[in-house]
């Protein structure tokens, strides 16, 4: 049967590569339809696997496979000794996608850098609200309204931007979705044709894939970009075949109806390894899987009650059951592929008789409390109902009551931001720009209580390490700040950390030059596949 | 008859009403915020969150949002959709003829196997093609459709080879959208091999989503014909020497239809909501995976416009087989 499945396996491949003869033709089993083609009003990493990642690019680029910064559409940049200027020297020579709808006349400069941020900056700006319904939650939420200043075109190809305050992440927010650069030119030709909307269904970038067609809910159709500054790419067409059902994904892969696929079922995993011509990479993503205590309230005020608990909860065992192998422990709350991770922390041990010991010596007894789990699947957690139970059954062996609760997703995301909020939460969290500010800041700063901090912890200690470590423009000075921060929160565990997730690619095996990205995105500049 | 007619379409008015209601009130009665979902884990601060519920008008009284909305409607506007910013009659327009040319599939595969199945099982009752047919359609009706799809997939496609996983056509071909129905337009591209393609990418999902209307149907057709077999008339019909083929064809089958007719009307709605999960498994490209998304992303003008219009087709094909049913038994007509 084998060998018959793989023969038609062959012969579907065979029959998807051949037709196409002439031209080289990836098929990518996407897992959902994108919202939109322009990528800054999103936050939905579907949408930008669609948008910003073949489409356009940025003033900086992740490099691949990593989360360090790369020029892009910037040659080189130069910071101000106060932090409070970052001057970009743009790249010459850039061409912009020539399709049926759109003919550039002139190359990338600095008015495309202007339109792409002001559009998202000032409120009065034309393309401010160019759709009905338009708003840029990524520039919002990384709080860059009121971060910058001002965006100043210096020249043709320098662009200067101003800051209210000196950033260290900056160049990593600029790698960002949200900051793909668009055609100002474009943008005019369709406000002059009063067709504005357009912008966010036909695309124009200066990235590696040029949009043809997007067919809704079936297939994405890209051809390479055949003036890309950074050659032209090895295959000729990239294709996304909408594909749901991970199920579903897994069986078109097997039949050579797709080559590459993202986000396998985990029942799933261990038949792609063991099937004949199907490579399976692995990763370890960025991001942390935790539980918040809430630290204003008693008894979770205490430090040595929070660490009592960390002590109950057997990790191995929610690796096994909940992660089925794909997660490693975690111990602190950056993941160990991010730079500043301090790999000398020693994790709090799982040991039920110290952790009661523990709780009695904090005088606490016949403690119950309520464990929030999320009603929906997430990378760090791809099941918080069947963790929460584990946690459930664990905290019972140290004599400690819980009620497992939940609630429909935003409610759920409402409700456990509140500061006066009722037991501790599962949550997690995926790393955006690769900065560790990203997670220590956002996470467990002060300003994150009553938000983004679910532990509603404000430890002036940490805070101060932070914040001190934002303003260092150099990345060695900010290592051991960060580190140092690592340390005291283990110290205080706000938190209980659970797990850092790995992430699957399968992929068939004439497919070639494929990077997993660490934040989670899908590319496919770079890939080949074998005829 | 035209007084039947518009008695009919009368009723369709305070329907209409109810439906808006329940479009409206249904995404808002849902916990979950649009708003908050757009953020995610990122969450949002309470200025932001004040001024997008402003934007999207969601800060107005109930009753003014949903006097808004009923007026767009009025107008022919059903709204853009908070995800996709796009109108909504738009995409409905776009969609749904994925999702009626998967429905007509199925409801011919349906009537073409249920009705001859249904018609045998009836003449040879108590046999064991009867127990053999009404077993296997109890079996459909109760299948669970994602488990079945599912289950055809990895035998057909996976292990066998015969059919494709998913999707309305092969991505080889790429032509423009005529019509909108894949079959036609695959004849229309004039490109060679495209309308096989199509037609091999329609058979699994008709099938899936085919099946508990050919259950019902089969059943239905057999206790009718069973009922009217009884009848005198078939008994005089048979009595004067009539072949036996003319007396089931001509007599009995013309007045059993009449129930199975009424059953066929109904089985759109089961149809509209079997295609979401067909679609689901499929990846076809309809309204049914269009309406799931939305929910979850209680993006509420697409729930409240995609229902209003899933509803008033639902409605229309009910008013067509009503009438259908008044021109076969006119006796309906006069009561």
């Amino acid at each position: 049967m084998l060998k018959y499945g793989k023969l038609l396996a062959a012969t579907a491949l065979f029959s998807v590569v051949a037709t196409g003869a002439m031209a080289k033709t990836l098929v990518y089993c996407s897992e959902g339809s994108p919202e939109g083609f322009d990528p800054a009003p999103y936050t939905a990493g579907t949408t930008f696997d669609a948008s910003s990642k073949p489409i356009y690019n940025r003033l900086v680029e992740f490099k691949r496979g990593t989360s360090e910064t790369i020029p892009g559409l910037a040659e080189s940049w130069d910071v101000s000794e106060d932090g409070l200027e970052y001057t970009f020297h743009l790249r010459p020579g850039v061409k912009f996608h020539s399709t049926d709808y759109f003919t550039p006349t002139r190359d990338f400069n600095a008015d495309d850098v202007l339109f792409t941020f002001n559009r998202q900056l000032q409120d009065d700006h034309p393309w401010h609200e160019y759709a009905a319904g338009i708003s840029w939650e990524y520039f919002n939420g990384m709080s860059m309204p009121s971060l910058i200043k001002d965006i100043v075109k210096v020249d043709d190809m320098t662009v200067k931007f101003v800051l209210n305050r000196p950033e260290a992440p900056m160049v990593a927010n600029l790698a960002m979705d949200f900051a793909s650069i668009m055609s100002a030119e474009y943008a005019a030709q369709l406000e002059e044709a009063g067709a504005m909307e357009q912008l966010n269904q036909q695309p124009i970038g200066t990235g590696p894939f040029k949009f043809v067609a997007y067919q809704q809910d079936a297939a994405i159709r890209y051809a390479a970009h055949a003036d890309y500054w950074n050659g032209k790419q090895p295959i000729d067409d990239l294709v996304f075949a909408i594909t749901i059902d991970p199920a579903v994904r897994a069986q078109k892969l097997q039949a050579g109806e797709c080559h590459v696929m993202p986000y396998p079922a985990p029942a799933d995993i261990e038949g792609l390894k063991s099937a004949d011509g199907i490579t399976v990479m692995e990763q370890q993503g960025l991001n942390v899987g935790y539980l918040a205590y809430n630290t204003q309230q008693e008894p979770f005020d205490n430090p040595k009650v929070r660490k009592a608990l960390n002590m109950a909860i057997n990790k191995q065992a929610i690796l096994d059951a909940v992660f089925q192998g794909s997660g490693d422990a975690a111990k602190n709350p950056i993941p160990p592929t991010m730079w500043s991770y301090n790999d000398a922390i020693e994790d709090d041990p799982y040991d039920p008789e110290a952790s009661k010991a523990m709780l009695d010596e904090a005088g606490v007894s016949d403690l119950s409390m309520k464990i929030w789990a999320m009603p929906v699947q997430r990378p760090y957690n791809p099941n918080a109902r069947r963790m929460a139970e584990l946690i459930q059954a664990d905290f019972a062996e140290v004599g400690v009551d819980v009620e497992i609760v939940s609630m429909e997703w935003g409610e759920y995301l409402a409700r456990s931001s509140a500061v006066d909020r009722d037991g501790a939460v599962l949550l997690g969290w995926t790393g955006d720009n690769g900065d560790p500010d990203n997670f220590l800041a956002v996470l467990l700063g002060c300003d994150g209580v009553g938000g983004s901090n679910r532990a509603q912890w404000c430890n002036e200690e940490f805070e101060s390490l932070i914040q001190d470590a934002k303003v260092q423009s150099s990345q060695a000075d900010r290592i051991p700040l960060y580190e140092e921060a690592q340390v005291v929160f283990k110290r205080e565990a706000p938190w209980a950390t659970i797990a850092h997730s790995v992430v699957f690619m399968p992929m068939v095996d004439s497919v070639s030059g494929y990077i997993m990205d660490p934040l989670g995105g899908h590319w496919f500049d770079g890939v080949d596949i074998a005829e | 008859m035209l007084r039947f007619f518009f008695s009919k379409l009368f009723l369709i008015v305070p329907t209409f009403i109810g439906i808006t209601v329940v479009a409206f009130g249904f995404v808002r009665v849902l916990p979950g915020d649009p708003i908050l979902l757009l953020a995610g884990e990122r969450g949002m601060d309470p200025d932001r969150y004040a001024a997008l519920q402003q934007q999207f008008g969601y800060d107005q009284p109930m009753f003014i949002q949903y006097f808004n909305y009923v007026l767009g409607l009025l107008q022919g506007d059903f709204g853009t959709s908070i995800s996709t910013k796009r109108d909504v009659l738009g995409e409905f327009l776009t969609l749904f003829p994925a999702t009626l040319e998967l429905a007509i599939f199925a409801i011919i595969f349906a009537l073409v196997i249920g009705i001859p199945a249904g018609i045998f099982a009836a003449l040879k009752r108590g046999s064991v093609f009867d127990q053999v047919t009404m077993g296997a359609a109890l079996t459909g009706y109760s299948m669970p459709i994602f488990w079945w799809g599912l289950l055809l997939i990895i035998l057909f496609s996976g292990v066998l080879g015969w059919t494709p996983v998913s999707g309305r056509i092969s991505l080889l071909y790429f032509f423009p959208q005529v019509t909108g129905f894949m079959t036609i337009d695959s004849l229309l591209s004039g490109q060679k091999g495209a309308f096989q393609s199509a037609v091999s990418h329609l058979i699994l999902p008709t099938i899936v989503l085919g099946t508990i209307p050919l259950a019902v149907i089969a059943r239905q057709t057999r206790s009718a014909m069973l009922e009217v077999l009884g009848e005198d008339y078939v008994r005089t019909a048979r009595a004067k020497g009539l072949a036996p083929r003319r007396v089931v064809g001509l007599h009995a089958l013309r007045n059993a239809m009449i129930p199975v007719i009424t059953t066929i009307g109904l089985q759109v709605g089961v149809l509209m909501a079997g295609a979401i999960l067909t679609e689901t498994i499929f990846s076809w490209p309809g309204i049914g995976k269009w309406m799931v998304d939305s929910i979850s992303r209680r993006d509420y003008p697409v729930v409240q416009g995609g229902l209003v219009l899933i509803a008033g087709l639902v409605m229309l094909v009910n008013l067509t087989v009503d009438v259908l049913y008044g021109l076969i038994n006119p006796r309906i007509r006069h009561r």
